[in-house]
């Protein structure tokens, strides 16, 4: 049994290395004061002044902010209605056509749907450029939102719902009260996602954009093209940061949302079986 | 229980119309026009910024487009050998990638599924983060580490391990690397959600009934772990298949992937018709691995149909 448990800890050990050793990599050699990557030439954040200092590249950064606040709320919205509707409301018309949707963007070669996504705005003759970036992401990440809120919902227990709707609450209200809070941690979960997804795409943003959108990634990529620079990874070492620091912000809400929402469930609950008890009795 | 439904699908209807009329008009619609462009000629088709169908026209506008389709775009592709080469490669490359991931992420999935649960947890939060960050930055990273003077060789050659710096970047091994590197995540956590589920007392049973541990494995664990074999494997496989990053950062110019092929139809010969016919042999390539993909998905997720696949 021994031998067991050290050959799984190496095997992790080796596959959580390969994982991260190029990230690590790349974030050392972003504080290398010599231009050489392989050489370290000291401690330095010349590359980090040169950064903010690049004005193209911070305007890129602030579009694809811009399209993935955008591009992600919309998808939350859409992703939390589609879920519903196939979680909620079992057979319906087209429901395999419905769930196909869904899931086969999810796999869909980027370049396919890029293209496939540019032709359409060409054909119907739309200005290219931020909104159409935008219009692009969300058809994407709603998709991966819609998966994630499905799986919450699939859990959800129904029985709380029914509770309001009994006691005269309207559809909406319920919804708006009931619902939403208790699978709040998957809707900013596939919000996070989509956010994610967005400001990371390359392909899909190349094609369907236009003059004066450049996005982050696109720039990016027209750098790397010319080889690696400590510039570069001193911008990549940013957005690692800005991502860390956004995990771990929403690690601790959903820690305490479900703590929360433990409590609120039991409580509810007990006050349940009190209701139930005083109506047997009466 | 018909009260319940009767009161939801009220709602139900505007509750599904908006993502679904979101999807038809912004997914479907335009895999459709992706077909029709790639049957349109280069001439009538360039620029292509007029209607694809002149709806103005009604019933003769649609007939003059029908008569205008040619499957010149496709004679083409089956003509040139480049476009062969580069879709069966692609191909090729990602079973190889998808066979490599299954090596890497099976012992991984395994034997985070064996750990105690306290462990489980971080471990798998681990393996996911990697895929939080930006998916170009960690295709980048490999540049620095494989290129020739890069940090692999400049290692290597330390050691004494190798001579001469290797090539590895600009060839297929690269690519094969930064594959497997990017996509091992989407193969572990499949993987892990069957194995973690598994039934550890069949596994005794098989023991005690005289099996050796690795005939164990491969008469419980394997076939038990199907589900997850199979959605890990389509889940890497369509999207590499179409890759472009990888091949295009790491393969270098002479790499033939056909997501490649298509991007450099369209933005480097801007010829809409012929990257529009590349896509739509694409999708004929994935349709297949596609619509399994979906089925076992939509089993999966169909509400009252159980987390349990007959295992028993």
């Amino acid at each position: 049994m021994h031998r067991g448990n050290a050959f799984r800890t190496v095997v992790l050990l080796l596959g959580l290395g390969f994982l991260y050793l190029p990230i690590v990599v790349l974030v050392i050699y972003s504080f290398n004061a010599s231009r050489l990557v392989t050489v370290w030439g000291g401690f330095s954040i010349q590359w980090y002044v040169a950064l903010f200092a690049n004005a193209p590249l911070m305007e890129a950064a602030w579009t694809s902010l811009k399209i993935a606040t955008l591009s992600a709320s919309l998808a939350t919205v859409l992703g939390t209605l589609a879920a519903l509707a196939l979680v909620r409301h079992g057979r319906f018309g087209g429901r395999s056509l419905f769930t196909g949707l869904i899931y086969a963007p999810l796999v869909m070669p980027e370049v396919i749907v890029g293209l496939a996504l540019l032709l359409l705005f060409v054909s119907v003759g739309a200005d290219r450029g931020l909104w159409t970036v935008v219009v692009a992401h969300t058809t994407l990440t709603l998709c991966f939102a819609t998966v994630i809120i499905q799986a919450r919902l699939a859990s959800f227990d129904r029985a709380l719902e029914e509770a309001a709707m009994d006691l005269g609450c309207p559809p909406a209200k319920t919804f708006f009260t009931i619902t939403l809070p208790l699978i709040a941690p998957a809707v900013g979960a596939a919000f996070l996602l989509a956010f994610t997804l967005s400001l990371d795409d390359l392909v899909i943003a190349s094609f369907t954009t236009g003059p004066g959108a450049t996005t982050l990634p696109m720039r990016i990529y027209s750098q790397v093209r010319l080889g690696v620079t400590p510039e570069i990874n001193a911008a990549c070492t940013v957005l690692i940061a800005f991502v860390a620091v956004g995990l771990g912000l929403s690690f601790i809400l959903t820690r305490s949302g479900a703590r929360h929402r433990d409590e609120a469930a039991g409580e509810a609950s007990a006050d349940a079986v009190a209701e139930r008890h005083a109506e047997v009795r009466s | 229980m018909a009260s319940r439904r009767g009161r939801g699908s009220s709602g139900g209807a505007l509750v599904r119309i908006w993502p679904f009329a979101w999807l038809v008009v912004f997914f479907a619609l335009p895999c459709l026009l992706v077909l029709r462009i790639s049957l349109s000629e280069v001439a009538t088709a360039q620029p292509p910024y007029r209607p694809v169908i002149d709806w103005s026209a009604g019933l003769d506008g649609v007939l003059a487009a029908a008569a205008e389709l040619s499957l010149d775009n496709f004679r083409l592709l089956l003509d040139d050998g480049l476009y062969w080469q580069s879709a069966l490669s692609s191909v090729r490359l990602a079973a190889t990638a998808t066979l490599l991931l299954l090596v890497v992420g099976y012992p991984m999935a395994h034997a985070a599924a064996r750990l105690a649960k306290r462990w489980r947890e971080i471990v798998v939060i681990l393996i996911v983060l990697p895929f939080w960050t930006s998916f170009l930055i960690r295709v980048y990273a490999w540049i620095g580490i494989l290129k020739p003077e890069g940090l692999l060789n400049t290692a290597l050659l330390k050691v004494g391990i190798i001579a001469a710096p290797l090539e590895i970047l600009n060839t297929e091994t690269a690519i094969l690397i930064g594959l497997v590197y990017s996509y091992l995540p989407f193969m572990v956590l499949p993987l892990y959600a069957t194995l973690e589920k598994l039934d550890g007392t069949l596994i005794e049973a098989a023991q005690d009934l005289g099996a050796t541990p690795t005939k164990a494995f491969w008469a419980v664990t394997v076939p038990l772990s199907w589900p997850g074999i199979v959605a890990g494997t389509l889940l890497c496989f369509i999207p590499m298949v179409g890759e472009f990053v990888i091949p295009d950062l790491l393969g270098g110019s002479e790499t033939l992937m056909i997501g490649r092929t298509l991007w450099s139809e369209f933005f480097g010969n801007r010829d809409w018709p012929l990257a529009s016919a590349v896509a739509v042999v694409l999708l004929v390539l994935l349709v297949g691995p596609i619509v399994v993909f979906r089925e076992l998905e939509a089993r999966r997720s169909a509400p009252g149909a159980g987390g349990r696949t007959g295992g028993s």
